[in-house]
């Protein structure tokens, strides 16, 4: 048996070395270990190794219930747990054909998008400080925390929320959830305007991002990139318009996308998804039907067998949910395509003769998450 | 043996006095703005990213400095295996004597300097580019690859920062005239019109123009090298913690670390020390003139001035290390050779050109 080539050995023969970035290092934000080849400080080559905190949550969710599986989603990227229990929710709805009330989907949509704002925000303000500008996250937090106030007062979590249930909600939004969505939307978009002057506008910002990374429509195509990854890159693909799911086609909103392919390009992108979200959340909140959060769904969840499965956008891409079932109580094969593993996949081509630093910058601009990398 | 010996004995003994009083001076002075400054940070970190900072360990956390040195000396200094022992003790050492030797030539008020020298300026400078060599030992000696791309980078950003800083300090010689920094302050005595930043654009005690009409340029020439080569941010390539972990302090502990952490404040001192002196009149009052009867409060009033001028640019400093990202290296380089090098050699050439100027007439 051929042992693992784990330790990293320097080659004398040519003058490259090997450095072992992470799996504890400050800019890789987790246990995402990258294995560098560097020719002084260019790498030839960068091998990420993956698995430092894999936890089989495919695996669990053959060992558990329909229902037990839920909560296992929101800890996959838990940075948008909303749109992650959003695709498995959907996936059983799908299969057993539940009808959803609509006040139930359009919430759901309103706290995606929280999520998403949140998310962003978090990614955005981690990248900056990867690229060594402190403050930006802070503010960040500033306003997730905003955000997660809303969303604490509606389902009592603040990260891993679990708040949809199969057929609906677990519980109806209130007022305080309303008005205080309602004026967050001015005050983000106050907020974006403060950013841009303060961080997108400012040149060393847009000298580290600006031609670093180039990821090209065609590359995103080879490794299966998705999310602002390929929207950066000219594809103006998002499942959102490509296969709307819950209630998306009511609402009015434009995919920002950019041609450039570059770090600032997905930049870009980022910020003006907040943008976008903010559009859907003032029509959702503006529309918000009355009714029951709560349709008619089974209470021992059996799916019929066959595979089924469902897409969501989430903060990062493409999140899609396929399911095996064998008509038992606990799925089969549950399956997470999850968008990090792609995005991170192209990264060991597109570093290659990179600095070092520009691969911290394109590694941000990646907006890695390692557990969903690993799930 | 007896040359030297004579050459000492030249000097009368309250020379001696005073250059040991001053070097044990200079410690405390080093010792407390290090420790204090590190509190301006992150106090100043705190109040610009809406938290409060520090403020646990006593009044507005003014015992948090004290704290963090005794957790700093009770940790174990610690030797990576396979490093280079004599040298990375040797170090953290190394590191501090440059700025201590620097603050023994810069008056902190009229009387108030521990060496009039002549060359005070150039002693200023021979030291401060020695900086980077404790630095270089420290990342080749830790035997750890992140150090070593840190001492790498050191070294070709303090070359690249070292050439425009002298340039624009040769334009501020030209108009001086002399290396000694308490004569250069003198001469900008009268109020803040006569300090060298005005000065140069208009003389108005001649009456006819300056020597450099760009030397807000020049000012600022020296103040980003200033940041460059005490490693600051947004030029803090030695220890871009997101790239480098910490640079090329990566493998120290404890108190091996802390001297590393003084000598960066150290330098932020003397840098700022400089730039105070050559174009902000020192320790001169921004308006008239100290009257010489005042005598040695006088001269403690002419120390607040310089101090809270000081102060002010190390202010800056902090703001703008939370304010800014880093720059990357080739942008770093760039900067220096292709922007700061030709415009400091444009203002050298004009500087050359304009002190002839008003003899024409």
């Amino acid at each position: 048996m051929k042992a693992l080539n784990l330790i990293p050995v320097g080659d004398p023969a040519d003058e490259t070395f090997t450095l072992n970035l992470g799996p504890q290092h400050p800019a890789t934000h987790g246990v995402l270990r990258v294995k560098l080849v560097m020719d002084g400080e260019y790498i030839t080559s960068a091998q990420p190794v993956i698995g430092y905190i894999h936890r089989m949550h495919e695996k669990m969710g053959e060992n558990r219930t329909w229902t037990q599986y839920l909560p296992n989603t929101s800890r996959v990227d838990y940075l948008s747990a909303m749109t992650y229990t959003h695709a498995f929710v959907g996936v059983v709805e799908r299969a057993l054909k539940i009808e959803v009330p609509q006040r139930a989907e359009y919430i759901r949509v309103i706290t995606s998008e929280l999520n998403r704002i949140a998310s962003h925000l978090v990614g955005w303000g981690a990248w900056v400080m990867d690229l060594g500008g402190f403050t930006p996250i802070l503010y960040a937090f500033d306003d997730r925390e905003k955000i997660l106030d809303l969303l604490e007062g509606i389902c009592g979590s603040r990260l891993t929320f679990c708040y949809y249930r199969f057929g609906g909600l677990c519980n109806d939004v209130d007022e305080a959830f309303v008005s205080g969505t309602k004026a967050f939307v001015p005050y983000m978009r106050e907020r974006m305007k403060m950013y841009k002057r303060l961080v997108t506008d400012n040149i060393i910002l847009r000298k580290r991002l600006e031609g670093i990374g180039p990821v090209s429509a065609e590359m995103c195509r080879r490794y299966g990139a998705c999310g602002p990854v390929l929207r950066g890159s000219g594809v103006a693909y998002d499942v959102r318009k490509a296969e709307p799911y819950s209630v998306y086609k009511d609402f009015d909103f434009d995919i920002p996308h950019y041609p450039q392919g570059d770090s600032m390009a997905r930049y870009l992108v980022r910020m003006d998804e907040i943008e976008q979200s903010l559009r859907i959340i003032e029509q959702a909140i503006a529309k918000l039907p009355d009714g029951p959060t709560m349709g008619k769904a089974p209470r021992i969840v059996k799916l019929p067998v066959g595979d089924f499965c469902y897409a969501t956008e989430c903060a990062r891409g493409r999140l899609l949910v396929r399911v095996t079932s064998d008509g038992k109580e606990n799925p089969y094969r549950v399956r997470l395509r999850t968008p990090c593993f792609t995005n991170l996949s192209l990264f060991e081509e597109a570093s290659k003769g990179m600095l070092l630093a520009d691969a911290i910058a394109f590694m941000g601009s990646l907006d890695l998450v390692i557990p969903d990398i690993d799930r | 043996m007896s040359a030297i010996f004579d050459y000492l004995t030249q000097e009368p003994v309250w020379f001696y006095v005073r250059l040991v009083l001053f070097l044990v001076g200079t410690l405390a002075f080093v010792g407390a703005n290090a420790a204090y400054l590190v509190w301006v940070e992150r106090k100043g970190a705190g109040r610009f990213q809406r938290r409060p900072g520090p403020d646990e360990a006593g009044p507005w956390g003014l015992l948090q400095p004290p704290a963090d040195g005794i957790k700093l000396m009770a940790k174990q200094v610690m030797t990576p295996p396979g490093a280079d022992a004599l040298l990375f003790r040797l170090a953290p050492a190394l590191v501090l004597m440059p700025p201590m030797m620097c603050l023994a030539v810069i008056p902190f008020g009229d009387k108030l300097l521990a060496c009039d020298l002549n060359i005070g300026l150039l002693l200023v400078f021979a030291f401060g580019s020695i900086n980077v060599m404790a630095l270089m030992l420290g990342g080749w000696a830790s035997r750890n690859k992140y150090a070593i791309i840190s001492a790498a980078r050191v070294v070709s950003q303090n070359v690249a920062y070292e050439i425009p800083m002298l340039l624009v300090v040769i334009t501020l010689l030209m108009i001086t005239g002399t290396m000694n920094l308490n004569e250069i302050i003198h001469q900008q005595a009268g109020g803040f019109w006569q300090w060298n930043i005005v000065r140069g654009i208009w003389d108005f005690q001649a009456g006819h123009i300056g020597g450099n009409i760009l030397v807000p340029v020049t000012f600022l020439i020296f103040y980003t090298c200033m940041l460059a080569e005490t490693n600051r941010a947004p030029f803090d390539m030695a220890e871009a913690e997101s790239e480098l972990v910490a640079g090329a302090f990566t493998e120290y502990a404890g108190m091996g670390f802390g001297v590393f952490f003084m000598a960066e404040y150290a330098n932020i001192v003397v840098g700022c020390a400089l730039a105070t002196l050559l174009f902000l009149g020192g320790w001169q009052s921004p308006i008239g003139t100290v009257p010489a009867e005042w005598g040695w409060w006088g001269t403690l009033l002419g120390t607040g001035f310089f101090f809270a001028k000081m102060y002010f640019l190390i202010f800056c400093v902090v703001w703008i290390r939370w304010t800014f990202p880093r720059t990357q290296f080739y942008n770093l380089l760039n900067l220096s050779w292709k922007i700061l090098i030709p415009v400091s050699l444009v203002t050298l050439l004009l500087t050359a050109g304009l002190l002839k100027l008003p003899n024409l007439f």
